[in-house]
């Protein structure tokens, strides 16, 4: 079970950093275009398009990832007072309320939609044309992994029912890292216990 | 069960939300099905609080009232959820995103935090509580690059807390410069809540920059000067710097020449070079040192002559104030891009570097300065008024905006941007001004100071050009936000690169928190574009419309009325729901009561802003006690931003009574 668990983490995970390095590409290529636009006077008229397709794709690919690190934004003005428990009851109840239906919805809408952009063979509308619906298809797969995904969840939230803690996750690089921001700007945990004696002590009156 | 304190706060708020829609639809003749909207509405804020993931909690309640909206007809509802993800995937004002984050993480991990602290609290010894402004100073340009609040915070409750715990700085004071500084980021244009805003209200987000950026600078301002009209008043909170925080140590060959000869940098390298060779400095050191030295004289005079060329050329100037709101990059717009922000190069280190008015010379420059300690403030943020020089190109609003008394780099911001309203006279001036300023400069640059200036020079100056050539380019039409975006991003990864910190992993993560990070942001649009759809659907915005109008409220009571409604939403909820949740009921009604949208995002960002400082969910109080001593309490935090969050909800009232602040650099530019 946990094995199975931790192949799906890591099947979401591998394809959320693969699409990610879009960024790079989205990065150099957009800078590249504007430097052929201003620079070289010459602009391609498809590549706004691809663009987007791009972003599309990077943002789609990553919420499974996303969902696998916990980092989708949740309202924390109760829920982080909550004992774990109670946690796993709600998100478990609301998986089945929202999620799911969700999720389900989704895909499948997603996936006749693409299949109908794959019958027509579908392309943007430019001087360039470019296939669209291999970017249509983007739907379907990204909510197929979100679901797998979902469903792993679930599981979490029943092995936190039983066990009164959340299984452990994958380690992952997180925004505020701050054992590696304390070595960026060299601080030791002594030098903060350090500074308590200019708090601790109240100042004499002068 | 015991229930703790903190969640009785949240069971009341959601208690009164359900007794709230209770009696709507009680009290409500016949049930339509806009009632269902409103009960949607009601229901989702009491959902999100519950804690699931927003994305999700939007998406599945959007679909079940869709689906009850169109009488349970199962293919309209598919069709509609699938276009609404399409649609998000599309959207060509989001795909700024990612490359603005993608942008903030690389800088973030440039490391360049700490030279950029060091340098401006040693240029800025001798102001009053110079640490807390230095600190907020390095927040407003750190987050302005970064926009990553958790980061910044943290950061800066490492580097800037224990020296102000040092330097004998109340905690409160220092908590609460942190937090607030930390949150700057948020509203300073690139921000991401502005392309938010600007996709979910259809506003421009060129417009939205534009238009953010002297309030935001404003309220960095206003800061600042509490913290310095604070630690005036009360020198205990904020004692000045022992001498050893502020010695500034000497290379040892510059040590050498200015035991030998001259402390004065300029005459003591010219000596240095023509003198005997008995000194044993190499030549080639001393002509690098004389190079630093020289180069704000010689951005002077780039500015100078590149002014000097627009104010005899008439044509061209006019060619390109019009044509700036195009996408042609007209040869001289380039000149004034690379020359304004240069007048900040010159300027800065002169006053801010200034430890004793060395003479009365230095008075005729900034006339404000002739008294000295406490007039150098107004020195030292002329960091910040130059931008106005650089995007706008009028003299008067840095003056005027920032609240701060006049600035002397605003001496030099005239010279480039004078011309353009008058051509001779004003330009001389200018000009006599501009070089009286830099001979004073000059006059007091001492080795010390270049050492600072040279700091300065290598982690300052780089993010601030950084940010206005971004800025600069999507503000005067250059490129798009998002090949701004893209560039800033390439410029992250030179930044990077050029402080040696540009290695697979660095990368690797910023890549990956980027992914996660527009997932994050983007699934929340896929999940209320669905939720807005539904609601539009039940008809809930006409009920909310109706409802609106039949209470006959002025534009003033409106506008106070909404701003108060999202101050309170900003308790329970974070503020990217708010504005994709919300903000779509909103916009319609501000044309019924002639608000511009573009004057009330200003308003929702500032205020949302507050949403960051005020307890219990306020994040950044967090971060902070993160890396805080063990003694310094989360109370002592929150009292601490207390009056940061009172300043801002002045920044709100300020921008109400003056929405010039915000309103003129946009309808310079575009109307």
């Amino acid at each position: 079970m946990q094995k199975l668990m931790f192949a799906v983490d890591r099947l979401s995970t591998f394809m959320g950093k693969a699409f990610a390095w879009s960024i790079v590409i989205l990065t150099f290529g957009i800078t590249w275009e504007v430097f052929s636009r201003y620079v070289m006077n010459t602009p391609h008229d498809w590549a706004l398009n691809l663009q987007i397709m791009l972003y599309g794709t990077l943002f789609m690919m990553a919420g499974a990832y996303t969902l696998a690190k916990n980092n989708h934004v949740r309202g924390d003005v109760l829920y982080g007072f909550f004992e774990p428990r109670t946690q796993a009851w709600l998100d478990l109840i609301l998986y089945f309320v929202f999620f799911l239906p969700g999720i389900v919805a989704l895909t499948w809408a997603g996936w006749t939609y693409s299949l109908e952009a794959l019958a027509i063979r579908e392309k943007t509308f430019s001087a360039t044309p470019l296939p669209l619906y291999p970017f249509k298809f983007i739907i379907p797969l990204s909510g197929a992994l979100l679901l797998l995904q979902g469903v792993v969840e679930i599981a979490r939230c029943i092995i936190c029912i039983q066990t009164g803690e959340w299984p452990s996750r994958g380690e992952d690089v997180v925004e505020v890292d701050v054992e590696k921001l304390k070595a960026m700007v060299h601080v030791k945990d002594e030098d903060i216990i350090a500074l308590d004696k200019y708090v601790a002590v109240p100042k004499e009156p002068k | 069960m015991k229930i703790r304190k903190e969640l009785w706060f949240g069971f009341i708020l959601m208690a009164l939300i359900l007794l709230g829609i209770a009696i709507v639809l009680l009290r409500a003749e016949t049930i339509t099905t806009g009632h269902y909207g409103l009960l949607m509405l009601a229901l989702i804020v009491v959902a999100i609080m519950l804690g699931f993931p927003t994305a999700f909690t939007l998406m599945g309640m959007g679909m079940i009232f869709t689906w009850i909206a169109y009488e349970r007809d199962t293919t309209k509802t598919l069709d509609l959820m699938v276009q609404a993800a399409f649609k998000v995937m599309g959207n060509d004002v989001l795909i700024s995103i990612p490359l603005f984050v993608f942008m903030g993480y690389l800088v973030e991990r440039a490391n360049l935090i700490e030279k950029l602290f060091r340098s401006l609290h040693l240029a800025m010894a001798r102001v009053p509580g110079s640490l807390a402004v230095a600190t907020l100073f390095t927040c407003a340009v750190f987050a302005t690059a970064t926009g990553i609040v958790g980061a910044v915070v943290t950061l800066m409750g490492l580097l800037a807390l224990p020296q102000m715990l040092k330097s004998g700085y109340d905690i409160k004071l220092s908590a609460g410069v942190i937090t607030a500084g930390g949150c700057l980021g948020i509203l300073i244009p690139p921000s991401v809540m502005l392309i938010v805003y600007g996709a979910t209200a259809g506003v421009s987000v060129v417009q939205l920059y534009a238009g953010a950026f002297f309030p935001g600078i404003m309220l960095a301002g206003m800061y600042i000067l509490y913290v310095i009209v604070l630690a005036s008043i009360r020198p205990d909170l904020a004692p000045p710097l022992s001498a050893e925080l502020r010695k500034v140590n000497l290379p040892a060959l510059t040590q050498r020449v200015s035991d030998l000869l001259s402390n004065r940098a300029l005459p003591g390298l010219v000596s240095a070079l023509k003198g005997p060779a008995n000194l044993q400095v190499p030549t080639g050191y001393l002509l690098r040192q004389l190079a630093v030295t020289l180069l704000p004289a010689l951005i002077f005079a780039l500015v100078a002559f590149g002014s000097y060329r627009l104010a005899t050329n008439p044509d061209e100037m006019q060619a390109v104030s019009q044509t700036a709101g195009s996408a042609v990059a007209e040869p001289p717009g380039t000149v004034k891009e690379a020359a304004r922000p240069s007048g900040g190069l010159a300027e800065p280190p002169g006053s801010g570097g200034l430890k004793e008015p060395p003479g009365a010379g230095t008075g005729l420059a900034e006339p404000p300065g002739a008294s000295g300690g406490l007039k150098e403030p107004p020195g030292a943020d002329s960091g910040v008024k130059e931008p106005p020089g650089a995007s706008g190109g009028v003299k008067e609003p840095p003056g005027a905006s920032g609240g701060v008394k006049e600035p002397p780099g605003a001496g030099q911001a005239a010279a480039p941007a004078a011309p353009r309203t008058a051509a001779g006279a004003g330009y001389w001036i200018g000009l006599a001004v501009g070089a009286l300023a830099l001979v004073g400069f000059y006059a007091m640059l001492s080795f010390q100071r270049l050492e600072i200036f040279k700091m300065l020079l290598t982690s300052f100056f780089p993010l601030v050009v950084m940010i206005l050539a971004v800025l600069g380019s999507i503000v005067m039409g250059l490129a798009t936000p998002t090949e701004a975006a893209a560039v800033g991003a390439f410029g992250g990864l030179i930044l990077a690169a050029a402080y040696k910190q540009l290695t697979m992993a660095v990368v690797s993560e910023s890549v990956y928190l980027t992914a996660k990070t527009s997932a994050m942001v983007c699934w929340l649009f896929v999940g209320s574009a669905i939720f807005s759809a539904a609601f539009a659907l039940l008809g809930g915005q006409d009920l909310v419309e109706k409802w609106v109008l039949s209470m006959n409220l002025s534009k003033t009571e409106f506008l106070l009325l909404s701003q108060v409604i999202i101050f309170i939403l900003g308790w329970p909820l974070e503020w990217t729901e708010i504005i994709v949740i919300f903000m779509p009921i909103f916009i319609p009604l501000l044309d019924k009561f002639g608000v511009d949208p573009l004057f009330f995002g200003l308003l929702v960002a500032l205020n949302l802003q507050t949403a960051f400082l005020s307890p219990p969910v306020a994040m950044a109080a967090f971060y902070l006690k993160g890396v805080s001593p063990p003694h310094v309490t989360l109370n002592q935090i929150f009292a601490g931003m207390m009056p940061f969050m009172g300043i801002q909800v002045l920044a709100i009232f300020v921008l109400y009574m003056w929405p010039q602040i915000g309103l003129w650099l946009p309808h310079l530019l575009y109307k």
